[in-house]
């Protein structure tokens, strides 16, 4: 309701992305600042280690907050609510990115803090369809190593020049990736969702109609 | 305040600290001693849960160490992904289930962002406090639990007593002990009940006495001391580079407090406090910071509950809540350290993808790099200052 009158312009995030394209050249593709929110740059897939090398030591980005993964894929099995005694709806298979585009199903995503000024920003790589192959940031910054074992984990993404991607959570032997959107969570699949059964109006009721 | 003034008594023994343990691997070498690996866990009583710590020694000292994790993978970040955004809050309260509240609020926030709505005045107030009473609840099982690390059975004793009313204080505002769920997208379940107020600030009063005495007992201690100064130190330059945060990270001398020093609708830039940072890095400087920093906590109650606004807890929200697509990052300075979710929506009833980034995991990832070439009795002290609750590592 009451939202914050929301600055249309900010300009420290958008000197901020500024002097990043400057610093990273070319290998910015796109970059978007939402103003008084967050700043996100996108980077080829080929320079996402030279990128966040030059963030870390040129643009002084020293803190390394996460790294993840992110499947584009719309999940074909919905929200896992659907009637079982149904069949199954159409949907809409199309992959669309999100911030600052993208081209692949799935995108590498990290996001660094500049602790000196407090600067944060995200930014974003395709992961080539193919190879699911990205360049590791292990050696950049030390605390990627367990992010992107986690990512290899849960998106079958390779990091090419990892020291070790053995599994985190999961058996060594666990096939499948549990993060995509493809991968069936079996609990969803098994039995029908609890919440169909929610729909029906009460004996009595006025239809239980509550929205 | 004697820690700090003593800079110069932790070199000094951070210095015959490095040259006892040049001495002792000259040692190892003269004896020949042989390489074995000693496993962890991952149920041992000093890991607080199942964490397996598998570490290559020579002779008394790591070489290589490893910890496993995955024992309490419960797979959250899938699981979001099939339900509503009110139904998250139930979920990530379980990730750190010591400080439950505070784990609801970024994920709120960071709806409340992508709706563009914020939650009345009263809410925020509210919910700050909250956050700081569950930063008391989980902070002082810590200061106690770290006695019982190095073999003191009091202080656990104490922190139990005193936690227990912070934990009614949580349970009759919001109903439930360990998990709140009372945070709502655009304000709170309820407002508080009668008599609250005042009944919180006599507990709080009880926490600082607290503190009090865990610095006397436990702080001021020769063998506390001697076990934990000099131990474990993390520069800061690498506790950066590892995502360290929260107090490990203050402890390594760098002052940051994400309650500070971001943009937040929450009500902590209304009151005077103080972000405690300590230049050595060491297990003592992280419990030192977190000690301090529960004082400070239970000071922040205190002046909140001197000025909470009047009016409503819930803003106008539709009964069906439809998150506009986007995405957005929101991170707080949670018990453990900074706590945030990156939420992707598609304009439905529940999220895209969600991404958790909890404070432990990145707390724990550097396990490796500061077990390299301690005393097996330091793995204990490390990880206990290093302070982890393994649903924030596995999720």
């Amino acid at each position: 309701m009451s939202s914050p009158a929301e600055p249309a312009v900010d300009a420290a995030r958008d000197a901020l992305v500024a002097e990043v394209r400057a610093a990273l050249g070319g290998a910015v593709l796109d970059s978007l600042v939402k103003p008084g929110d967050d700043a996100w740059i996108r980077v080829s897939t080929g320079q996402w280690r030279p990128s966040l090398q030059a963030l870390r030591t040129v643009l002084g980005f020293h803190y390394f907050c996460f790294l993840s993964a992110i499947d584009w894929m719309p999940s074909p099995y919905g929200r896992g609510e659907d009637d079982p005694t149904q069949p199954p709806p159409e949907r809409d298979a199309t992959i669309r990115p999100g911030y600052c585009g993208g081209d692949t199903r799935m995108q590498v995503f990290a996001r660094v803090v500049n602790p000196v000024t407090h600067a944060a920003i995200t930014v974003k790589a395709d992961v080539p369809d193919d190879t699911m192959t990205v360049d590791s940031v292990a050696d950049v910054y030390e605390g990627a190593n367990w992010h992107e074992r986690e990512a290899h984990e849960m998106f079958g993404i390779s990091f090419a020049g990892h020291p070790d991607l053995r599994n985190m959570y999961l058996p060594s032997d666990f096939e499948g990736h549990p993060l995509r959107k493809d991968f069936p969570l079996l609990a969803r699949m098994v039995k029908p969702w609890p919440g169909i059964v929610d729909v029906e109006p009460l004996p009595g009721g006025e239809g239980g109609d509550e929205s | 305040m004697t820690a700090l003034d003593d800079a110069v008594l932790g070199d000094r023994q951070r210095l015959s600290y490095i040259a006892s343990q040049a001495a002792d691997a000259r040692l190892n070498v003269e004896l020949e001693t042989e390489g074995m690996t000693l496993n962890i866990g991952p149920q041992h009583p000093a890991t607080h849960g199942t964490l397996r710590i598998i570490a290559r020694l020579d002779g008394e000292q790591v070489v290589w160490a490893e910890p496993s994790c995955g024992y309490m993978h419960r797979g959250y970040e899938k699981l979001t992904e099939v339900r509503t955004y009110p139904q998250v809050t139930t979920l990530v309260n379980r990730i750190d289930w010591l400080g439950s509240f505070a784990n609801e609020v970024p994920f709120i926030l960071a709806a409340e962002k992508l709706m563009g709505i914020e939650a009345p005045p009263r809410a925020q107030w509210i919910r700050t406090i909250l956050f700081e009473l569950s930063r008391v609840a989980n902070v002082s099982l810590f200061l106690g639990d770290l006695g019982v690390q190095l073999g003191a059975i009091t202080p656990v004793f104490l922190a139990f007593r005193d936690r227990e009313y912070v934990l009614n204080l949580i349970e009759s505002a919001t109903g439930g002990r360990f998990h709140p769920n009372f945070d709502r997208i655009g304000g709170l379940k309820d407002d508080l009940p009668a008599g609250w107020i005042t009944e919180t600030k006599q507990v709080m009063r009880k926490l600082r006495n607290f503190c009090d005495e865990i610095e006397s007992l436990l702080f001021g201690n020769e063998i506390f001391q001697s076990r934990t100064r000099g131990i474990g130190v993390i520069p800061r330059d690498v506790a950066m580079q590892y995502g360290l945060s929260g107090a490990n990270l203050r402890a390594s001398g760098v002052d940051w407090d994400l309650r500070r020093d971001q943009d937040s609708p929450m009500a902590w830039n209304k009151v005077s406090w103080k972000v405690h940072t300590h230049p050595d890095g060491d297990s003592f400087a992280r419990c030192w910071v977190r000690l301090q920093e529960t004082r400070e906590a239970t000071l922040i109650v205190d002046q909140l509950l001197d000025g909470i606004p009047s009016g409503p807890v819930m803003a106008k929200v539709p009964k069906i809540i439809k998150v506009p697509e986007g995405e957005a990052w929101v991170s707080t300075e949670n018990p453990l350290g900074e706590m945030g979710y990156y939420v992707v929506s598609r304009g439905d009833i529940g999220p895209f993808r969600v991404k958790i980034r909890s404070a432990s995991f990145n707390n724990i990832s550097i396990v490796p790099w500061a077990l390299r070439g301690v005393y097996v009795p330091d793995i204990i002290t490390i990880l206990a200052s290093l302070y982890f609750i393994l649903g924030d590592i596995d999720r």
